[in-house]
């Protein structure tokens, strides 16, 4: 030890590109698997959650009307930034009880998969697309579009994997995002925000707020703004009934496994559109 | 006129012209006096004894007594839709259910007549539109859907996919023959077998194609259909051992039924419905954008969930192509759905024509003008003259409701970001349309008209092959095309 006393860092939420407090001025704590204090971490409430959606509804126009080339290449500067930040990540990590090794290969893991689906931003129109032989004479094609606001539930483990897993096949088509993170992975989850927030990334696109998901889950699952839920990372526990609320403004309710990586996760919140002119002179 | 269900407006005699009444002969049609329910290949009674009547809308007249399938007789539709995928349909080659689709096809096309003659009695359609659209459209869907059968690898590489095994499918009054083709096709295609409730009011096309699922030697369990209402449909919807549920009809019902499916991460698509924006600019072709208004909101008196319900036209000819609008409409035939001249028939049921009527009712209290041609309309059956409301304003009912009928209803705008605002606020994105002479506005509305289906300088196409389905809350997952077969398919591991 240098004989300075550690500069403990401070987690808040993440909104709108800023980092405000919970208006509730609640936090929660979080230890190290011996029980010794981390940190105390905003706990978001209803308004926050609120704040949130606004928001990523305002981003999600301009998200969505950036190149797909432009949006590829903010997701790779994501993942430069995350390289950068490599050791603070498997630290994290470490902190909250993996062991070095599965530290290492979970970091390294999670980059990889950003670089993934980076690279998808100007291809997955192309395979999901399809211009339609209609037996008339039409030109007739069909284009994928972002959902809108999807609503996040941050797996708990693992928890770097988990996020990015969900988070970056959401937002590479021009979806925005709000983020619901709880318990350890909610240090995780706001130091990825860290990362977004210093890589181009636009305000509000990924908003992310950490708390008690069981008091937030139902907010998310009935706003009227939010246009498609992700639920793979929600706590076994929770009662599916609340599900229910979905069906108020008909969301896409999605639920995969927390680490799957594929083509149809971007699929997940798309939707498609077919367009149809006259051919004729 | 020799029809006294045909009285042509006032505007034809005004040009000179009348039409001589040209009636589709109903000999073709040999409609029983009371249908089963069709379980297991077989035509059988109701547990319950309980059946319904339906009746041609157009006279009010009962055509038949059709059975009320009980919760019993939906388990009974669904044991023997499981039997079969486990002992027929899972264990046949894709060219040979493809084969069996090929067959319904052909078997559709032959006996399109007498289907479009029996359409038009049950649901009280035009008989051009069923015979023009319903039919070769059904038949259409199960010719395409049946070469995808052996092809279904190539439409998802890299992806180990199954049949989900029994679906339940739930379809409306509106399309009945052809949204059964809809919804059979694709379902058959990818291997799945099927229980699947027609409307209460239009049963009998659909109990007709069991007489040609029976012809085609199709396996007996494979198809099943239970006539019924909303007991039988939430019998479907809740039954345990259903592994996928497609509905289409209203948004208020499409909503129960994801409630009830969501809990149990049933997979489930929705085709629900719309308030679909057709924006016409002031550099339109317009002769050609007034046809696309009429058949965009009078197709199928309106019962269309994609109808062009809310014309938005551009200030500078707003008036002019009112006018204009309001001639046209003069010339619709109102009447008797047999006759071949017929442009709009009856409103599918009393309780439809309720809902019309009530709706209209709100917009003029809401402080909407109405403008009705002087068409008179026949004294029987259930009728709703084709409607135009003017000083529309966003925050009015018949601006925001489906009202599913002949009514249309008028804004107007300045600008292209004005008519995209007001087209999009909607709770709705199903369909939309645009008309201009200028390519670049065309895409520039189509790519941000939130909507999954863009028609621009035409309206109301459809296409086995094209993607068909909602944004918003007019539901998820596409019919149609290859996007539609995604639905009917499961993943069963291995994908990238």
């Amino acid at each position: 030890m240098s004989g300075k006393i550690p500069i403990a860092k401070t987690y808040k939420l993440f909104i709108n590109g800023a980092f405000p407090r919970s208006e509730s001025g609640r936090t929660f704590s979080v230890d190290n698997p011996e029980g010794e204090l981390i940190a105390n971490v905003s706990q978001a409430s209803r308004k926050d959650f609120r704040e949130a959606v606004r928001a990523a509804r305002s981003a999600q126009s301009p998200w969505a009307s950036r190149t797909a080339y432009n949006r590829g290449q903010i997701l790779y500067r994501v993942a430069e930034m995350l390289e950068s930040r490599k050791i603070e990540f498997v630290e994290l990590l470490k902190n909250i009880g993996l062991n070095s090794k599965a530290a290492k290969s979970e970091v390294e893991e999670a980059i990889h998969r950003w670089v993934w689906y980076a690279g998808w931003s100007d291809k997955y129109s192309q395979v999901l697309g399809s211009v339609n032989p209609v037996s008339g004479p039409y030109f007739n094609f069909t284009v994928p579009e972002p959902t809108g606001v999807v609503g996040i539930i941050a797996p708990a483990e693992p928890s770097m994997m988990g996020l990015v897993s969900r988070l970056a096949p959401a937002i590479v088509s021009g979806n925005t995002v709000v983020v619901v993170s709880q318990g350890q992975s909610s240090l995780t989850s706001i130091t990825i925000g860290e990362v977004l927030a210093t890589s181009d990334v636009p305000e509000g696109v990924v908003n992310i707020l950490t708390g008690d998901q069981s008091e937030l889950l139902p907010w998310m699952i009935g706003h009227m703004d939010v246009n498609a839920v992700d639920i793979s990372g929600i706590s076994p526990e929770t009662d599916h009934t609340l599900l229910e609320e979905a069906s108020l403004n008909v969301k896409r309710v999605v639920s995969r496994k927390v680490e799957e990586e594929s083509l149809e996760l971007i699929s997940d919140f798309l939707e498609m559109k077919t367009i149809w002119h006259p051919v004729g002179r | 006129m020799g029809n006294s269900n045909s009285k042509d407006g006032s505007a034809l005699e005004d040009f000179g012209i009348e039409y001589a009444s040209a009636i589709e002969s109903t000999s073709l049609v040999n409609i029983k006096d009371n249908y089963g329910l069709f379980i297991d290949g077989d035509f059988v009674a109701s547990s319950s004894g309980k059946s319904f009547e339906t009746l041609d809308p157009s006279t009010e007249k009962s055509l038949s007594v059709v059975t009320e399938a009980s919760p019993e007789d939906v388990d009974r539709a669904v044991q023997a839709a499981r039997v079969s995928y486990e002992k027929y349909w899972k264990k046949m080659s894709g060219a040979d259910r493809g084969r069996y689709l090929f067959r319904i096809a052909r078997h559709l096309q032959e006996r399109a007549r007498e289907f479009a003659v029996l359409e038009t009695l049950d649901g009280g359609k035009p008989i051009k539109e069923s015979r023009d659209v319903d039919l070769p459209l059904a038949a259409a869907h199960f010719f395409y859907h049946a070469g995808w059968a052996d092809k279904l690898e190539y439409a998802f590489p890299q992806r180990e996919l199954e049949p989900h095994g029994v679906v339940g499918q739930i379809i409306p009054w509106n399309f009945p023959l052809l949204m059964a083709a809809w919804k059979l096709a694709p379902a058959l295609a990818c291997g799945n077998t099927v229980v699947l409730k027609p409307a209460e009011t239009t049963p009998l096309t659909a109990l007709l194609l069991a007489e040609v699922i029976r012809d085609v030697d199709l396996p007996p369990g494979v198809i099943n259909i239970v006539t019924g209402a909303g007991e039988t449909g939430s019998a479907i919807v809740e039954h345990p051992e259903v592994n996928k549920l497609a509905f289409t009809g209203s948004t208020e019902v499409g909503k129960l039924i994801q409630r009830s499916a969501v809990k149990r991460n049933l997979p489930l698509t929705l085709e629900l419905g719309g308030k679909a924006p057709h924006v016409i600019f002031e550099d339109a072709a317009l002769d050609q954008a007034i046809e696309g208004v009429i058949n965009g909101i009078f197709f199928n008196q309106g019962h269309v969930c994609c109808a062009g319900s809310r014309l938005l036209v551009q200030e500078s000819i707003a008036d002019n192509f009112i006018d204009r609008l309001q001639k046209r409409i003069e010339l619709l035939r109102v009447g008797n759905p047999l006759d071949k001249n017929t442009d709009i028939g009856a409103i599918n049921s009393k309780a439809q024509l309720e809902r019309i009527d009530q709706l209209v009712k709100a917009g003029i209290e809401e402080g909407a003008e109405v403008f009705k041609p002087s068409c008179s309309l026949p004294d029987n059956g259930y009728w709703y003259p084709p409607t135009v409301l003017t000083g529309v304003q966003q925050s009015h009912r018949v601006a925001r409701e489906e009202i599913f009928g002949p009514v249309l209803v008028v804004q107007t705008f300045r600008t292209p970001e004005e008519a995209l605002e007001k087209a999009n606020n909607t709770p709705y994105g199903l369909s939309a349309g645009i008309w201009t002479e200028k390519g670049s506005l065309i895409h520039w509305m189509a790519e941000r008209l939130r909507a999954g289906v863009i028609w621009a300088n035409t309206f109301n196409k459809f296409d086995p092959a094209s993607p068909f389905g909602g944004y918003k809350e007019s539901g998820f997952g596409r019919e149609g095309g290859m996007h539609g077969l995604g639905a009917y398919l499961k993943n069963t591991g291995g994908s990238s």
